[in-house]
């Protein structure tokens, strides 16, 4: 997999890669399971749900298992146990004084123990080490399917939920107050959350999806005052970085879904660093306006 | 505008309408016993301590919780009905928002006419031109394309006020609305809900702030867990009914603005 670079011209750099037909999967894969986490991530961020999507993300993981074991497709097993963890902590925190963040933290771990557990019991084909960290290299054709499938839906979704949940991020008592179904919009955010979560899990693994659904949308964030240009911005750092990531990690052979989620770290940093508006080196004019 | 307000004739126009309201939260009564009849075209100070349930009657009108006993009623309609109507407008305390989220001022008064528009919100020239009169209503208009963390607390409350006024809502509800805005804003308001009142509009504003209610509302309700009084403000803004409704304090309450502030 891995070609000395010192003879490689820049364009070798980009095209030699595509030659094999593993990476153009991989790269397609992740560019789209980029964009559509990054999609979400706008969602995320302004809800303040990274805790939850941290929590969604690890609590898929008994369902993968549990599908692969009956042969199922492993994003229903994640979707319904990605779904049930969150009514598990609603019921929770409902019925007990516990407060909401120990909840949280309490039945993402209690179900990503039960997935490790589980994983070590069904002694079948199923690779830990791909379901922890991902491995878009090694996607197979019918997990492709399944992405795309997945993606596809999520992001019609979205485009036609936008405006609805858009209020609902930034005003739920208004969109209450004006007759609209908070509570279905609240339980499709969070569907959504979970195939978001099975669908960055090819990429990155369900270690690192948290970071798909919340990196790309603060970045995006720090860069603009509009919601259209925020979700535009996320999608496009995310997709990128997700195609910087793959190149980079079959060149330096390094591990992809790390590398994904390091440059898309990165790609925050400067904005940290230099947004117009909201970087901390920001020039002193903006202060002004 | 006058018009689109007055859909019932029939019958005598009862805005709001609550009889024997009881809330519990899990078995601790938040409110009970609580009645009201607001008809259309008043301006109605809701007056209580924090905690005396104000926010509470203010969830009940707007279907948030639901009342174990009694009735409420919003334009003769059950309470969801009349949401759907677009009948009730809930204008926020500032410190109720996310002010750094990305939206501008534009956007956010679009936002009252999400209910009146199809499935997508995509807004139609009748939307636009709603949120455009109501933009000129509260001075706004030049700010439209500003994002909404950048503007005053007296801006973004006018700017929560346009939203209602782009919903057309004939009952609105104000949580604090005088708490933290200029001496500009406050003018505009007051004009403004002198304006709404006279358009058929009822107007519901909960404070602690006493002077603001003795200067115009036309009626004011006594809350503290259930309804102490209500009627014509000279009449009910007696040194006993506030006694009763701070809770033994003593009525000079009155020359303080915010003094009940301290008390909680």
């Amino acid at each position: 997999m891995i070609s000395l670079l010192s003879s490689a011209s820049p364009i070798s750099w980009l095209l030699d890669p595509l030659s094999h037909d593993f990476m153009r999967r991989a790269l397609m894969v992740s560019a789209l399971v980029g964009g559509v986490c990054g999609l979400l991530s706008c969602y995320m961020t302004l809800k303040g749900w990274a805790l939850m999507g941290d929590a969604v993300s690890h609590a898929v993981m008994p369902g993968v298992v549990v599908a692969y074991a009956l042969g199922l497709p492993f994003s229903i097993g994640a979707f319904v146990f990605g779904v049930g963890s969150v009514a598990l902590i609603g019921f929770v925190k409902q019925k007990s004084r516990v407060k909401e963040d120990t909840v949280i933290g309490l039945v993402f771990t209690g179900f990503f123990a039960l997935g490790l557990v589980l994983v070590s019991k069904i002694r079948s084909n199923i690779d830990l080490m791909h379901i922890l960290f991902g491995s878009p290299l090694g996607i197979s054709g019918s997990d492709v399917n399944q992405t795309l499938i997945i993606s596809g839906l999520v992001t019609v979704i979205l485009l036609l939920f936008r405006r609805d949940l858009m209020l609902y991020c930034f005003d739920a008592t208004h969109a209450r107050s004006i007759g609209i179904n908070t509570g279905l919009l609240h339980y499709l955010l969070l569907s959504l959350l979970s195939l978001a979560a099975v669908a960055g899990l090819q990429t990155v693994g369900i270690i690192l999806v948290v970071a798909m659904l919340i990196t790309p949308g603060a970045t995006a964030y720090l860069l603009t005052d509009r919601f259209d240009r925020m979700n535009v911005l996320a999608i496009l750092s995310s997709s990128i970085s997700s195609i910087i990531g793959v190149y980079l990690s079959y060149w330096f052979d390094i591990e992809t879904g790390g590398s994904i989620v390091l440059v898309q770290t990165l790609i925050f940093l400067v904005a940290f660093l230099f947004a117009p508006r909201y970087g901390i080196l920001k020039s002193n004019s903006s202060i002004a306006s | 505008m006058m018009n689109s307000l007055k859909t019932n004739n029939q019958i005598e126009e009862m805005r709001i309408e609550a009889d024997q309201v009881c809330v519990d939260y899990n078995g601790t009564v938040a409110l009970y016993d609580a009645s009201l009849r607001l008809k259309s075209g008043c301006i109605c100070g809701l007056v209580g301590m924090n905690g005396a349930g104000k926010s509470t009657f203010f969830k009940a009108l707007m279907g948030f919780v639901r009342p174990s006993r009694g009735i409420i009623r919003i334009n003769g309609l059950e309470v969801p009905k009349a949401q759907r109507n677009q009948a009730v407008a809930y204008v926020p305390q500032n410190e109720g928002i996310d002010c750094s989220f990305p939206t501008s001022v534009w956007d956010v008064v679009m936002m009252g006419r999400y209910g009146s528009m199809n499935f997508l919100r995509i807004p139609s020239a009748s939307d636009r031109k709603a949120v455009w009169h109501a933009l000129e209503r509260v001075e706004l208009i030049d700010l439209r394309k500003r994002p909404i963390g950048t503007l005053s607390g007296g801006q973004r409350k006018r700017a929560f006020l346009a939203r209602a006024i782009a919903q057309r809502a004939s009952v609105l509800l104000l949580d604090e609305p005088f708490t933290g805005v200029d001496v500009r804003t406050e003018k505009l308001m007051s004009e403004l809900f002198i304006q709404f009142r006279n358009e058929g509009r009822t107007i519901l504003i909960s404070t602690h702030d006493l002077s603001h209610v003795r200067d115009f509302c036309d009626l004011v309700v006594l809350i503290n867990k259930t309804v102490l009084a209500y009627g014509e403000t000279s009449e009910i803004f007696t040194d006993e009914n506030l006694t009763r409704t701070f809770g033994g304090m003593p009525p000079d309450l009155l020359s303080g603005p915010t003094s009940s502030e301290s008390l909680s």
